[in-house]
């Protein structure tokens, strides 16, 4: 992977993008501003800085191979699930459900994407997590709110283990003329789908008006959507030279990642505002949880999995 | 060694940072007194501590649940540095506080569960009458609530195995028994300070 031109490109790429990046919050940050502008320009340079650290953090796990990239969204999906069901009202009869999801579905999920049994990690958590936590739920007999507290674990393992675990299994796609390169789909999602929401924010703080989504996300603008998006999809078009797509299906590609990260980052956001809270946690400096960095991941990674396996892998 | 690894899996399974909302770490000597959800509490409770405080710090243990068994002996007594007291009632009071007072005489610093048992509730149920008696006796202690969040979630009454569920020890502003207060309105005064870090 280390060896790889185009890996190395988009490398350097994403760095002058962050150079850019911190220079300009650098500049922010000197001019003056009124007492809610600094609090801003401050959180912008949070994450801005919280976002090299990402950066490196995901370049080193890939520069150091497929085991490390799927142990790292191993790590990752093991922090979401733990700041889904922290804020989850938990009984002490969910015990059972939990240390299952926890110690049986996360690590079984991960280890059927390192041994690249494909026909298992798509009906492992649907199927057998789906059955299998209600009725480890059942044993101890407390009927109160059962249907809730069992969706909510089955969401939890749903969302921060099958969807984000659905990233690290773009590894496994064999696609005809692609073989051996399969972890730069991994990054051209992680590249848009990031993107897009960074796009969103910026193009929301510059421009944004109408709110999209008042109850739900009042940060959300319908300038910032639509900024962000178009961003992306540009991005995500003039980076098909490292895809196996064409120009044109590496537009619509982007677009439909684009798409289902912004409704993933509604959608978490409305459960974040069902549990009476801002951030999944505060893991991040600046962004919150890792929940809340992977909420769009969450949406977007499932879909582009699938769509690229039924239209280009074998 | 076996502390290392115990520190490190609590960090890893439970997180258990402290938030110090109303004091600062100090070693000055104190009594802090929390909510019993489950018998992870000491362990998370000592851990939240700096480490500089923990070797003159000493959790008061239940003797017949860390002193069963070799390694929740050692865990107990080798790493969290814990006073074990007999809580099955036999044998007259004072012996059973004897240890904790000559703790404090030393200038050491405790860690108790004034609820003596564990609830699964947010809020903490009735205190006992041991932290009013300690209170009593050392004015010189600071006595500090700490509210324990989401350990009866993690590990609950009968569980083998902690769920990783984030919880975090949060220390609140020192009380002290006030001229003339009897041990009943302390002690419900001293819940109350538990009670209102829950927020």
């Amino acid at each position: 992977m280390i060896h790889d031109r185009h890996f190395l490109l988009l490398v350097g790429g994403i760095l002058a993008f962050l150079t850019v990046a911190s220079s300009i919050g650098w500049l922010l940050a000197r001019r003056p501003a009124s007492e809610s502008g600094r609090a801003t320009v401050e959180n912008l340079n949070a994450r801005i800085r919280a976002w090299w650290v990402m950066v490196a953090v995901l370049a080193a796990a890939l520069a150091l191979g497929w085991t490390t990239t799927i142990l790292l969204f191993g790590f990752l999906s093991f922090y979401a699930l733990r700041e889904f069901l922290s804020l989850t009202p938990t009984k002490p009869a969910d015990h059972w459900p939990l240390l299952a999801a926890f110690y049986l579905f996360l690590p079984g999920q991960y280890l059927l994407i390192g041994w690249d049994w494909y026909g298992l990690f798509s009906i492992f958590i649907p199927v057998y997590g789906f059955l299998l936590l209600p009725i480890l739920g059942v044993v101890r007999g407390d009927t109160e709110d059962f249907v809730l507290r069992m969706a909510r674990i089955q969401w939890g393992v749903m969302l921060a283990v099958y969807c984000i675990g659905h990233a690290p299994a773009l590894l496994l796609l064999h696609i005809p003329g692609y073989e051996g390169r399969s972890a730069l789909l991994l990054v051209y999602l992680i590249v848009v789908v990031q993107l897009s929401d960074v796009m969103q924010y910026v193009f929301g703080k510059l421009f944004g008006r109408t709110k999209v989504a008042p109850v739900v996300s009042p940060s959300k603008t319908l300038e910032g959507l639509v900024g962000g998006v178009a961003a992306a999809v540009a991005i995500g078009t003039s980076l098909y030279w490292i895809t196996p797509f064409t120009p044109l299906q590496a537009m619509g590609l982007s677009a439909a990642i684009a798409a289902m990260g912004f409704f993933g980052g509604l959608v978490l956001s409305a459960a974040k505002r069902s549990m009476g809270v801002k951030d999944w946690g505060s893991a991040i400096e600046g962004h919150g949880g890792v929940l809340d960095r992977l909420d769009s991941v969450c949406f977007a990674a499932p879909v582009f999995f699938h769509l690229t396996r039924y239209w280009f892998a074998l | 060694m076996i502390g290392k690894v115990l520190f490190a899996l609590t960090r890893f399974l439970v997180g258990g940072y402290p938030r110090w909302i109303g004091s600062t770490p100090t070693n000055r000597q104190r009594i802090y007194f929390a909510n019993h959800g489950s018998h992870l509490d000491t362990i998370v409770l000592w851990f939240a501590l700096p480490e500089a405080l923990r070797a003159t710090t000493h959790p008061v243990a239940a003797r017949d649940y860390w002193g069963k068994g070799r390694l929740r002996r050692h865990i107990g007594i080798g790493v969290l540095n814990a006073i074990l007291i007999d809580r099955t009632g036999q044998g007259p009071r004072e012996d059973v506080l004897r240890p904790l007072h000559d703790a404090l005489r030393d200038g050491h610093s405790l860690i108790l569960s004034p609820e003596g048992t564990r609830a699964f509730e947010r809020l903490p149920g009735p205190f006992k009458s041991g932290l009013y008696n300690l209170a009593a006796a050392h004015p010189q202690v600071e006595l500090i609530p700490v509210y324990l969040e989401n350990l009866s979630r993690a590990f609950p009454k009968g569980a083998y195995l902690p769920a990783p569920i984030a919880c975090t020890a949060r220390f609140g502003t020192p009380i002290s028994v006030l001229p003339g207060e009897d041990k009943g309105a302390f002690l419900e005064r001293a819940r109350a300070a538990v009670s209102e870090l829950a927020g």
